[in-house]
């Protein structure tokens, strides 16, 4: 906690990708070998310089730490507050380790426009990194709103034939939802005299209110993560978008709304949303079953591995709000905390394997050009590498025990118990489902015999292609055979927020 | 009429004198060096700038001076967007110049015009009377008939000057009608005094009431508000560009002023009675001004609705009769010109070929033929939608929170929607830009000051967002805040 950089190190961590994606534009289109190394450079080193987020992390409080503190808008009381805790610090991480993924995984595929892809995805991951270190209202409010612009671009300029229309309903589903959350935060600021969102959390307010402000933000992180049913914009995203953008879109940015859930409509809304708990609970479940026999019967595999997102996104919500249930019937907080750090594992764990298959995805489509199931059939007898590794995502991608996928969704589901049996039995059915659509995938794809000429002749994944697929599947390995350091980071604030959460604030 | 009173209206003596001049040496000017008129008009603007800035009529304590009998005032505020008009012309000249010149339409009338036309907006902007306000407006308005009209080869040019002239005619009877029956209520044409009568009289009183209606009809056309936007438009598209770029900016400064001026110096008393009317037409504004914007295949027009939401935004912030309201409303003004010169200017950099690039396709693979240029109207286009972290975020921000404040939840929650509909037809500009692929092949070379002005212009909508403490404090700290 006491580095020499410390006092600024988010601020580093935030503008050093967005600053120096203004160097990567400036390189132009005309020598794309220094845009994509510059690029490189740059993610690395916002990777390394943000390692002491980790190594210097106190896990034994709660309290904010890297906290970082400046006025903006002073006659507004707006500041520019950065600060991490339990929450915000995997997220950052896992944000800073796809920054430097991403641009390895484009390398050779993106020929169009280089340095201004690079560009794109470093201020991305700048943004992304702001929206989880902000602790002002409004500069969360900006860094979320603002990543859509990268975004945008990224589908629209790099996208399939569809982009056009994918990359303005991604845009618009998402700004929409977006602006009821900010007329609830102009009103917490009008009620409270300030942005900051730890005084929010502290700040009293009648149910009513709260009921209102709590589907303000639910408005905005139900499409964000997504929810059934404003989960529609997200298929057609991944669809379209480059593997890059399909992989930061699925890996980080639908875990801002988790984070949203987390920061925002608990603990400022606790009594809403013990009050509206069965509305997420039930719309987490619909998401887990119905979304899961919707993946089944996908024909593309972006498709399918969109879906099974959404699926696996539901888990986060029903971890975060069974803790209610728990304390209705136990009067305690004991079952709860596994939910919540079920949920935050099941992010990070969700991360690293819907990245590692869009990137999987991409290595096939990089080669065949297709998305489709029915061009593949027998890719592990030309590549065999590939396949073990594509094999063992999908696997993880099921909840294999072993992997990361298994530490989240069993916590989660044990957590369920105590709060319902139904709520848990129907969670569970995900382990069904999800390796029934994984598996069939696998089996379609990269088992049986060679189908066609195409799938004859490929090659099997390079060196560079290999250290991004082979750092993923060691990520997931261990996050699932020793998840302890990752739970314990949380264990402190996971233990904050659910003693806040059961106490009323109700005026 | 003393020295010191002739001192406060210096700046607007200093253009008034120095129109006259550039009249004059036009005279003597050969056709090859016209080029002194522009510099002698963008001299005028420095200088009329540093007078402004340089007043030091403010003693401590004391927020406003008025001049000739109490008729003319000068206040933080309307310093401030005097100031913002000299910028903001400065910008339009520098862009008009190359347009004027590809389009051999390089006369020193414009200048003089525009210029006549700036000395009205500042007169409005320090108007304390209604026999100012009255005067500032029709000098404005005779001098932008002439300037829409200014290609005289264009029949569409004429004929939206002829529009144009009708119905703001119209909107001038109706002003003085309602001025006519204020008097008549008030018996006074200086907005203190009417304010001062207004405690007597009551807000009641019938008279009153009726010659609000009339002087709101004329603020309302004035803006270019829905239902009396319908030259808006019209007039965007038939003006050449040079000019709609002036009209889409500047005056619309003029018009906060006079609005505040009115609505509050003068009948804040009946605050009551145009609320009503201010907050059904702000919505009437966003509402058809983004429906109406998505269907248009021609970008002036487009952006001719998109003022008119914009304009029901700055009608958000006047609803509440607040100084942080007023100050939203300002703040948004004056991000709105910076905007909206910035994509005419772009306008005018893509109708480099001799013909002036209307159609949205013109933009098509702007990315691929200069990215540079198509950043900058990517910026213009994202912070009119109103997203983060550009200047057009921080505006709408501010009025939302006015009209919270105030707690007319149901304004903020019609606005926002509106808000996002509209994100669609400039998003639809950012894919011509960015996701089509070019058709035609054009030259895209503009001179240097061309280039550095879009570029100040782009950097201020994104440095005006980052940085945005210092323009909202500037625009609060004329109400007070």
């Amino acid at each position: 906690m006491n580095g020499p950089m410390n006092g600024f190190l988010l601020s580093i961590l935030i503008w050093l990708p967005i600053l120096g994606a203004v160097g990567v534009l400036m390189v132009g289109e005309s020598r794309p070998a220094l845009a994509r190394g510059l690029a490189l450079l740059l993610s690395s080193a916002t990777f390394l310089l943000g390692l002491p987020l980790f190594s210097s992390f106190d896990t034994s409080t709660a309290a904010m730490q890297f906290v970082e503190f400046r006025p903006w808008i002073e006659a507004f009381n707006i500041h520019y507050k950065l600060g991490v805790d339990g929450f915000s610090a995997p997220l950052i991480l896992l944000t800073m380790f796809f920054g430097v993924l991403v641009v390895i995984a484009g390398w050779r595929s993106i020929t169009k426009n280089v340095s201004q892809y690079m560009a794109a995805f470093l201020v991305l991951e700048g943004l992304m990194i702001g929206v989880f270190a902000a602790l002002d209202g409004l500069l969360f409010y900006i860094f979320f709103e603002a990543m859509l612009i990268p975004m945008f671009l990224v589908i629209g300029i790099w996208g399939g034939p569809q982009r056009v229309y994918a990359t303005i309903k991604f845009f618009l589903y998402t700004f929409m939802g977006s602006v009821f959350m900010l007329i609830g935060i102009i009103y917490l600021y009008i009620q409270s005299g300030s942005w900051d969102i730890l005084a929010w959390h502290q700040m009293p307010l009648a149910l009513g209110v709260q009921k209102w402000l709590f589907l303000g933000f639910l408005s905005a992180f139900a499409v964000k993560i997504p929810m059934f049913p404003v989960h529609t914009w997200l298929p057609d995203a991944h669809v379209e978008a480059p593997t890059g953008g399909s992989v930061i879109l699925a890996a980080i940015m639908l875990k801002i709304g988790g984070y949203g859930f987390i920061r925002f409509s608990l603990p400022i809304t606790p009594d809403a949303s013990a009050a509206l708990d069965w509305l997420v609970i039930g719309l987490s479940l619909i998401a887990v079953v119905y979304i899961g026999l919707v993946a089944l019967v996908q024909k593309d595999m972006k498709k399918l591995i969109a879906y099974s997102s959404i699926s696996h996104m539901g888990f986060v919500t029903l971890g975060l709000f069974v803790a209610f249930s728990i304390f209705r019937n136990t009067g305690g907080v004991a079952g709860a905390a596994l939910g919540v750090e079920g949920a935050m594992v099941q992010m990070v764990s969700h991360g690293f394997i819907s990245g590692a298959l869009f990137l999987t995805v991409g290595v096939l489509y990089d080669r065949v050009h297709s998305r489709m199931i029915k061009d593949y059939g027998g890719v592990a007898n030309t590549m065999p590498w590939f396949a073990v590794l594509a094999v063992f995502f999908l696997m993880a991608n099921s909840g294999l025990p072993g992997t990361s996928g298994f530490v989240g969704e069993f916590m989660v589901i044990l957590s369920a118990f105590q709060a319902n049996f139904w709520f848990a039995f129907l969670a569970a059915l995900t382990l069904i489902l999800g390796a029934a659509y994984s598996l069939w995938l696998a089996k379609r794809v990269i088992f049986g015999a060679v189908t066609n000429r195409e799938v004859q002749n490929l090659q099997d994944i390079n060196a560079r292609e290999a250290l991004v697929l082979g750092s993923l599947a060691v990520a997931i390995l261990v996050v699932g055979l020793w998840p302890q350091p990752l739970v314990e980071m949380m264990h402190a604030s996971v233990d904050q927020l659910l003693q806040h959460i059961v106490q009323s604030k109700v005026l | 009429m003393n020295s010191a009173q002739m001192l406060l209206a210096a700046p607007e003596f200093w253009v008034l004198v120095m129109t006259c001049v550039i009249m004059i040496v036009d005279l003597f000017l050969s056709k090859q060096r016209q080029g002194i008129i522009h510099m002698l008009a963008m001299l005028t603007l420095v200088f009329a700038a540093i007078i402004t800035l340089r007043g030091d009529y403010l003693v401590d304590g004391v927020l406003s001076v008025t001049a000739f009998a109490e008729s003319f005032i000068r206040d933080p505020m309307g310093d401030v967007l005097k100031v913002f008009s000299f910028v903001l012309l400065g910008l339009i000249y520098t862009y008009a110049k190359y347009y004027l010149r590809c389009f051999k339409m390089f006369r020193a009338d414009y200048y003089t015009l525009s210029l006549f036309a700036l000395l009205g907006i500042m007169l409005l902007i320090s108007a304390n009377s209604m026999l100012m306000i009255y005067l500032g407006l029709e000098l404005i308005s005779l001098s932008i008939y002439a300037l829409v009209a200014f290609d005289r080869n264009s029949s569409r040019g004429s004929e939206s000057a002829m529009k144009y002239f009708v119905l703001g005619s119209m909107a001038s009877g109706m002003l003085l009608y309602g001025m006519s029956m204020i008097y008549g209520a008030t018996g006074s044409l200086n907005l203190v005094d009417i304010a001062r009568a207004l405690d007597s009289v009551g807000s009641n009183d019938v008279l009153l009431v009726f010659g609000l209606v009339f002087v709101v009809v004329g603020i309302a056309f004035k803006f270019g508000a829905v239902p009396f936007h319908m030259w808006i438009p019209d007039v965007y598209e038939g003006a050449p560009a040079a000019v709609t770029l002036l009209i889409s900016s500047i005056p619309k400064l003029a018009a906060f002023a006079m609005a505040y001026r009115f609505l509050n110096s003068g009948l804040g008393d009946l605050h009551i009675h145009w609320q009503g009317m201010l907050a059904s037409m702000a919505v009437l504004s966003i509402i058809v001004g983004n429906l109406a914007a998505i269907m248009q295949s021609n970008i002036k027009r487009m952006l001719a609705y998109s003022t008119i939401s914009h304009m029901g935004f700055v009608f958000l912030g006047l609803i509440p009769n607040s100084a942080f309201g007023f100050g939203a409303s300002m703040y948004y003004v004056i991000v709105y010109g910076i905007m909206s010169v910035a994509a005419f200017g772009m306008i005018i950099l893509l109708s480099s070929r001799g013909e002036e690039a209307e159609n949205l396709e013109d933009f098509k693979g702007l990315n691929q033929r200069n990215p540079y240029y198509a950043a900058i109207m990517g910026l213009v286009m994202f912070s009119m939608a109103g997203v983060p972290p550009m200047v057009g975020f921080f505006a709408k921000l501010m009025v939302l929170k006015a009209v919270i404040d105030a707690g007319m939840m149901w304004l903020a929650v019609t606005a926002v929607v509106f808000a996002v509909i509209g994100a669609f037809y400039y998003l639809r500009v950012i894919k011509y830009m960015y996701f089509d692929d070019p058709e035609i092949e054009i030259d895209m070379t503009a001179p240097v000051d061309f280039g550095a002005a879009l570029t100040m212009n782009g950097l201020m909508i994104i440095g005006l967002g980052i940085f945005s403490s210092s323009l909202i404090t500037i625009c609060m700290a004329s109400f007070g805040i």
